[in-house]
């Protein structure tokens, strides 16, 4: 095998793991910067994920169709979002903390539940062929898109539209940002944040039945492996920007397809390495982007780890 | 093995010689079964259709016997945290008897603790116990080899790339030597085939696992096995991928009903079984336990549809010649890097104890160790 097979291989191994693995990724850090724009943070999403990879996965097991899971798991997510927003409202109650809880109340929950569902194979969401003008089987394989990635990519466009041209992006921005000009307005800004923190979860949910009903496609406990954590963090270097959101989401696809595909071609001293490849990424633009001098450009002015 | 089988009756009579003389000065003894509380340590989930339900199935046999008591604890990582659940056991349960079920369990935590409570006796599932370690720890193991080895050779005539994959976890010697022999099984029937081995670095990684298996496939590999805890993913994406595969730990058949051709199981049923026996006969158990097909502590899964007629005949002599003894391991055999481990003509017998610490990966497989 020569060089440029070899770097081919790598190439095409990261293009089509960025499509396949960045869906999780995108949906939970896009339900994140909505519930952070609205001036909270929810680090529950990744019991949420979790939660949502195993009730998408039951309901599609039950009923035999995997768009019910997907919507049940949204449905989920949403009363977990609901919890928290409920519970942060409360006073002197830290969204942080209550986070935390929720991240390990959401996996406990999902793993209790989720034990009869780790055998049986449930049906799984179907994916569309783009690349048939292609004859190379890897092309093939890589342009096999679930329909969820396209609809995350349309909800990324749509979010970064909405927030900026719309009434309720506005309101949502405001509640954000000075929770007293907003009071001001008469904005309720407690049920901003509830309904921002639902639609947050909703938007994990979906992400972890991407996880069980399409890729990898099963349910087993180890499933999410600290990916809707890592999505939180992916806000941040996001800048809030939906638009940044999905492509922070292909770089941590690609950055986790980079391990397994280096050592298909052969390159395989260092696997764990290159397999810690999307941490290692989080850290260096986490350093890169931060400066002591300057709070984070688009950060929520309300946001209690900004504030 | 007809000389295996002899050293584990020797030690099985001496250490209960050994027990005997023990239990009249004065320490607990396995004949009053009453009382005996067995703590079991798994690294995953009890139903994880792989390593775990493996042994929580075939350990439920301990539960019927009279008077012993089964605690058991899941999801305990290879850390210091099996020190503290293992003591809590002992402290808090009162177990006497615990079976730590995860290779990273023995050194040091099994090790520490079976020094520290000799009382208590620990067995740990791997074949890593040695007459140098403390005698009331020990080890019971099957050895799967012999099950990828004829995978191997049903894979070697399934191929039509002679390009086969290989899912591995953590690279240690129980997992290089199923590489080895799976490859060896592959080469007795198609000297053309190799295989290419992907480390995921952790038994369970789902993600990765399928990362893995697609890379395989998308480098020419068109029969995919794996060594990880849960086969699931591997398998159900080998079977997405319109591939063939071989299964690993426990019978995946029913996740791929086109592509699936025979799979490697451990019979931890046996050894477990032989076990509850010898609690409620009051006999102790002994250090070492382990064997293949010969023992019945192996078995393949039975042949999907991904079977051809030349690979079910194959794999069904080969079986027979393996458990009559013949070996695997036969000369000429050169490691990754060319250094020959057989020469042509030798030949390292099925339960060599240099096998079990196998570091190295055999000419023929593509992938490194490090």
């Amino acid at each position: 095998m020569g060089d440029d097979p070899g770097l081919m291989t790598v190439l095409l191994a990261m293009f089509a793991g960025a499509i396949r693995v960045s869906t999780p990724f995108l949906f939970v850090s896009l339900g994140e910067m909505l519930t952070e724009k609205s001036g909270r943070i929810n680090l529950g999403l990744e019991g949420t994920l979790v939660f949502g990879a195993m009730s998408g996965y039951a309901i599609s097991y039950h009923t035999g169709s995997p768009w019910l899971g997907v919507l049940v798991a949204g449905f989920c997510g949403s009363l977990f979002g609901a919890l928290h927003g409920f519970l942060c409202k409360l006073p002197k109650v830290n969204d942080i903390a209550i986070g935390i809880a929720l991240m390990l109340f959401g996996t406990g929950l999902a793993f209790f539940f989720g034990k009869p569902y780790i055998q049986p194979s449930a049906p799984r969401l179907p994916s569309i062929s783009f690349g048939s003008w292609s004859d190379h089987p890897g092309i093939r394989q890589a342009l096999e898109i679930n329909p969820l990635f396209l609809l995350g990519i349309a909800l990324a466009v749509f979010l970064w539209w909405a927030l900026r041209n719309t009434r309720f992006g506005l309101i949502i921005r405001t509640t954000g940002d000075s929770a007293p000009a907003a009071l001001a307005l008469g904005i309720d800004v407690n049920r901003v944040r509830l309904l921002s923190t639902m639609a947050g979860g909703f938007f994990a949910g979906i992400g972890g039945s991407f996880l069980s009903l399409y890729y990898p496609g099963s349910w087993t406990e180890g499933l999410s492996s600290g990916q809707g954590l890592m999505a939180v963090a992916l806000v941040i270097f996001a800048r809030w920007n939906p638009i940044y959101c999905f492509w922070a989401a292909l770089l941590f696809g690609a950055a986790g397809a980079l391990g397994p595909a280096l050592q298909s071609i052969g390159v395989s001293r260092g696997y764990h390495f290159f397999n810690a490849a999307p941490y290692i990424l989080t850290l260096l633009i986490m350093i890169a982007s931060t400066s002591p001098r300057r709070s984070l450009k688009g950060a929520p002015g309300e946001l209690s780890i900004t504030k | 093995m007809s000389k295996f089988k002899l050293s584990r009756r020797t030690i099985l009579k001496s250490s209960a010689a050994g027990l005997a003389a023990l239990s009249s000065a004065g320490l607990p003894r396995f004949a009053q079964a009453a009382g005996l509380t067995v703590g079991i340590v798994y690294v995953g989930p009890r139903d994880d259709f792989g390593w775990n339900q493996a042994h929580a199935v075939a350990a439920a046999a301990l539960k019927d016997v009279p008077g012993v008591t089964v605690v058991e604890e899941e999801n305990v990582p290879e850390t210091i945290a099996v020190e503290k659940s293992m003591e809590s056991m002992i402290n808090l349960d009162g177990a006497n008897l615990i079976f730590a079920t995860s290779f990273g369990y023995y050194k040091p935590f099994v090790l520490d603790l079976a020094a520290k409570y000799p009382d208590v006796q620990f067995r740990h599932a791997a074949p890593l116990w040695t007459e140098a370690d403390p005698k009331n720890a020990g080890s019971y193991f099957g050895y799967l080899d012999q099950a990828h080895y004829i995978d191997g050779i049903a894979a070697g005539l399934s191929t039509t790339t002679n390009k086969l994959g290989f899912v591995a976890a953590k690279p240690i010697g129980t997992v290089l030597r199923n590489i080895n022999s799976f490859l060896l099984g592959a080469r007795k029937v198609n000297p053309d085939a190799t295989v290419q081995v992907i480390f995921t670095g952790e038994w369970s990684m789902p993600v990765r696992e399928a990362e893995a298996a697609n890379a395989l496939v998308d480098a020419g590999c068109d029969v995919l096995t794996c060594h990880v805890d849960g086969p699931k993913v591997v398998i159900e994406t080998a079977e997405s991928r319109g591939i063939k595969c071989c299964g690993h730990n426990a019978s995946q058949a029913p996740l791929a009903p086109n592509g699936f051709i025979t799979g490697a199981e451990y019979k931890w049923e046996t050894i477990y079984k032989m076990f509850a026996t010898d609690l409620a006969e009051g006999e102790a158990l002994p250090n070492f336990t382990g064997g293949g097909f010969d023992v019945d502590f192996v078995r393949s899964t039975p042949y999907g549809a991904g079977a051809t007629e030349a690979a079910i005949a194959a794999a069904d002599a080969a079986r027979e010649e393996v458990k009559a003894g013949q070996p695997i391991f036969v000369g000429p055999i050169n490691k990754q890097d060319g250094t020959p481990l057989l020469a042509a003509g030798e030949s390292l017998d099925n339960y060599e104890p240099a096998l079990d610490q196998t570091d190295y990966l055999i000419e023929g497989v593509s992938g490194s160790i490090t």
